[in-house]
């Protein structure tokens, strides 16, 4: 077994643990913290149903960016429903046999990857024509668009340029998966995207990325319009009412 | 009007998005409270106002640590923002100032870079990558700047792609700044009134009793009827809890006086309370839950002693978001309370109605009956336009269905005038422009950035002016009136077209004497 397999396949496990590990972190403290007061941004569905559907309508479709920026939401939105087609079609490097959806979404995902870079450079210009966002741009905001764009241009080289050993990596996947370490490689293209997809997983939870399971978590986006019909109040807060009848002083 | 100290913007005929100018506003900045006002409030006070407790670092860390376990918003929104950029050009006092710390990323920047130092691991090992800031003394004062002009009004959540609200970020920076004894002055200066005294003017019981016989004898003058604005009845029907300026100054009292009228036609028995003569709430702008209850605790109180049905709240924006969104949780106005708290009001009060409710919910409910008459014509010599104030849009609800808080002020405007325009409809609704006053700022000293701050509501007011001879701007706040009134003025209009929607009411509203009983 060579050592760069041993390397990536220590890599992928340790990102990986860390991915998850982090994720579990963040969103369970986002969960157990109360949120004791009704503040949803109004007008705001009166029913979880409502709920459910502003939520949808946000995280598919950047509602609230729409009405916002049309240029943002047009690049950002081409990024993330691109990413989710390119992510999508990977499936097809960890399942075996592969899903009859992923071979359907095989095409579209492929050729995603060019409008997710697009989209990404719509994203990251804007970070130098703007001047008010090029304020509030710090190096790691940067940072964050070359490495996904560097992720895309790879798996874009892989497929369009200069084909890698697409079975053997396979196969290196599938084994990381049971615990089987199989030989990767040495293709530098193929080293380069995954290394930089496993930087991306390890800064997932300790960075900005967190606006994904942050969304779930926003209190002016789920909360239901129900004040007046139903009392609401977090556990710190209860301690208020004991012992304050009518009369407090 | 003396001559301003600044330069009053011009008005084109269109919200401009202005170039990027550092420290554009850096200079303006409220009066720091003192240690006695602090004090009335439970907070601490350094050595003088503006100077900071001893320990101000750790406290600080403590304190904002403290607010992130105790407020989901506040952690979430600490870790959410992309830097998308989508907020930037949406905060009134960053359109009218083009201070890039009023953008309400970056506004909100001011904390994060001080959580990502000293709480996040990107923060504390890689600070410059990620814009990681140690908290000194420097950053405390952009602080006080900056959370001070901002008048938590929630445009920027409306089109935040993950609904972080920059209010709540406000409300957080100015807790903790109270917590190391650097507290405004004017704001918690009111919240002392408040508690002493029972409203935000320190008007004493008999002063109000003096207004209110004041009023009606004007009411009898001018109409030939003796409408009644009764006080701490004890089995009144409705109590009527209003901002007290409504009390005391022009044009508020108008509004009063329409309440007034409304209940007198309705027939309906209400009453005022001395101990609850205020409806707005200051603990909601500098994030103090526990100065937000303990004021809102008056409004229970009075409602139990009264023995009263319903509680009806008179026009004051933030008053109606505290009163609509947060006396459930707070105090226990409201219904489905399951805790004995809570029962023991409610079971008090109608369910059939809902609590509490808005007095346009309550003037509405009844032009729907019929239950009112009105001469509109009485209304011709004015042109309306409403402000939809930035509280009631985006914190609050009127109505049964989402959205009721733009449609039931309207249109209660409609059946009292005949001539009505709206502005621009991105200036409008859930897109609303603050006034430029609210939440804490609506202070003299403050004024070079309430006269700014008000210029989108100015273009788009100014526009209906010029294309449909608009000559009124009916209001449903407290703040926005004397918001308004002070600054239309700066904008070339005269301070006589502001007014409130039940001043609309009150002039076209015919009245019959009742029997005494």
């Amino acid at each position: 077994m060579s050592f760069l397999t041993v390397l990536y396949a220590c890599i992928f496990y340790a990102a990986t643990a860390m991915l998850v590990g982090g994720l579990v972190v963040k969103v369970n403290r986002y969960a157990r913290t109360p949120a004791p007061l009704k503040i949803p941004t109004t007008p705001a569905p009166t029913t979880t149903g409502g709920v459910v559907l502003r939520m949808a309508r946000e995280v598919a479709l950047f509602e609230s960016l729409f009405k916002s920026n049309k240029w943002i939401w047009l690049f950002g939105w081409l990024f993330h429903v691109s990413l989710l087609l390119v992510t999508l079609r990977h499936l097809r490097y960890f399942t075996d046999p592969v899903w009859f959806w992923v071979v359907w979404a095989q095409p579209f995902g492929k050729y995603a990857g060019f409008a997710m870079v697009a989209g990404l450079g719509g994203l990251w210009a804007r970070r130098f024509l703007v001047d008010r966002v090029r304020y509030i741009s710090t190096p790691s905001d940067h940072l964050m668009l070359v490495l996904l764009i560097g992720i895309g241009l790879t798996g874009l080289g892989m497929s369009f340029v200069a084909h890698t050993d697409i079975v053997a990596v396979k196969d290196f996947f599938l084994g990381l998966m049971v615990f089987d370490l199989r030989p990767l490689p040495a293709d530098p293209v193929l080293l380069v995207h995954l290394s930089l997809v496993a930087l991306l997983m390890v800064i997932f939870p300790i960075s900005k990325l967190l606006h994904a399971p942050g969304i779930f978590f926003s209190p002016t986006r789920n909360q239901t319009d129900d004040s007046r019909e139903r009392r609401h109040i977090a556990p710190w807060a209860t301690k208020f009412d004991v012992g304050s009848g009518s009369k407090s002083e | 009007m003396a001559a301003p100290q600044f330069e009053v913007p011009k008005l084109t005929g269109y919200i401009e998005v202005p170039a990027v100018k550092e420290g554009a506003s850096a200079h303006v900045k409220s009066f720091p409270a003192n240690a006695a006002i602090q004090e009335i409030i439970g907070f601490p006070a350094g050595s003088a106002p503006g100077e900071l407790v001893e320990d101000w670092h750790d406290k600080a860390i403590a304190k904002m640590g403290d607010l992130l376990g105790k407020y989901r918003s506040l952690q979430v929104f600490m870790d959410a923002c992309v830097h998308c950029g989508a907020c930037t050009d949406k905060c009134h006092y960053f359109l009218g100032t083009g201070d890039p710390k009023n953008m309400p990323v970056a506004r909100q920047d001011l904390m994060r870079s001080v959580y990502r130092r000293h709480f996040t691991f990107a923060g504390k090992y890689f600070p410059s990558l990620v814009g990681a800031k140690d908290l000194t003394k420097d950053v405390l004062e952009d602080w006080y700047t900056y959370y001070y002009q901002c008048s938590e009004c929630r445009r920027c959540s409306v089109f935040c792609p993950y609904g972080i609200d920059t209010a709540e970020v406000t409300m957080a920076g100015r807790e903790i700044l109270d917590a190391v004894g650097y507290g405004q002055k004017y704001t918690n200066e009111i919240m002392g009134k408040l508690h002493k005294i029972g409203n935000n003017l320190g008007l004493p019981g008999p002063a109000l009793l003096d207004t209110l016989e004041g009023l009606e004898e004007d009411m009898l003058d001018a109409t030939g009827v003796a409408v009644k604005l009764p006080i701490d009845v004890v089995g009144a029907e409705v109590l009527l809890v209003t901002p007290s300026a409504d009390f005391f100054a022009e044009p508020h009292v108008e509004s009063l006086m329409g309440y007034g009228k409304v209940f007198h036609a309705a027939g309906t028995s209400w009453t005022l309370s001395s101990k609850a003569s205020e409806a707005g709430n200051f603990g909601m702008f500098i994030g103090s839950y526990e100065n937000t209850r303990r004021a809102a605790m008056r409004i229970r109180e009075a409602a139990l002693e009264l023995g009263v049905k319903r509680v009806v709240v008179g026009e004051c924006g933030h008053a109606w978001r505290v009163a609509y969104s947060f006396w459930n949780t707070l105090v226990g106005v409201g219904a489905g309370g399951e805790d004995p708290f809570s029962i023991e009001l409610q079971k008090q009060l109608d369910p059939r109605y809902p609590a509490p409710q808005h007095i346009c919910e309550f003037t509405y409910d009844l032009i729907k009956q019929g239950k009112l008459k009105f001469d509109k014509s009485l209304n011709d010599h004015r042109v309306v336009t409403f402000h939809d104030s930035c509280n009631v849009a985006r914190g609050s609800r009127m109505g049964d269905i989402p959205g009721g808080q733009f449609i039931i002020p309207r249109e209660v405007i409609k059946a009292v005038v005949n001539n009505y325009h709206d502005m621009a409809e991105e200036t409008i609704g859930e897109s609303t422009f603050c006034c430029g006053g609210g939440g804490g700022i609506l202070t003299d000293d403050l004024l070079e950035v309430r006269v700014k701050g008000a210029l989108p509501r100015m273009e788009a007011f100014n526009n209906v002016v010029q294309e449909s001879k608009v000559n009124f701007l009916a209001l449903i706040c407290a703040i926005c009136k004397a918001q308004f009134v002070k600054v239309i003025p700066f904008y070339g209009f005269d301070m006589s077209m502001v007014g409130g929607v039940h001043q609309l009411v009150s002039t076209a509203i015919l009245l019959e004497n009742k029997e005494e009983e």
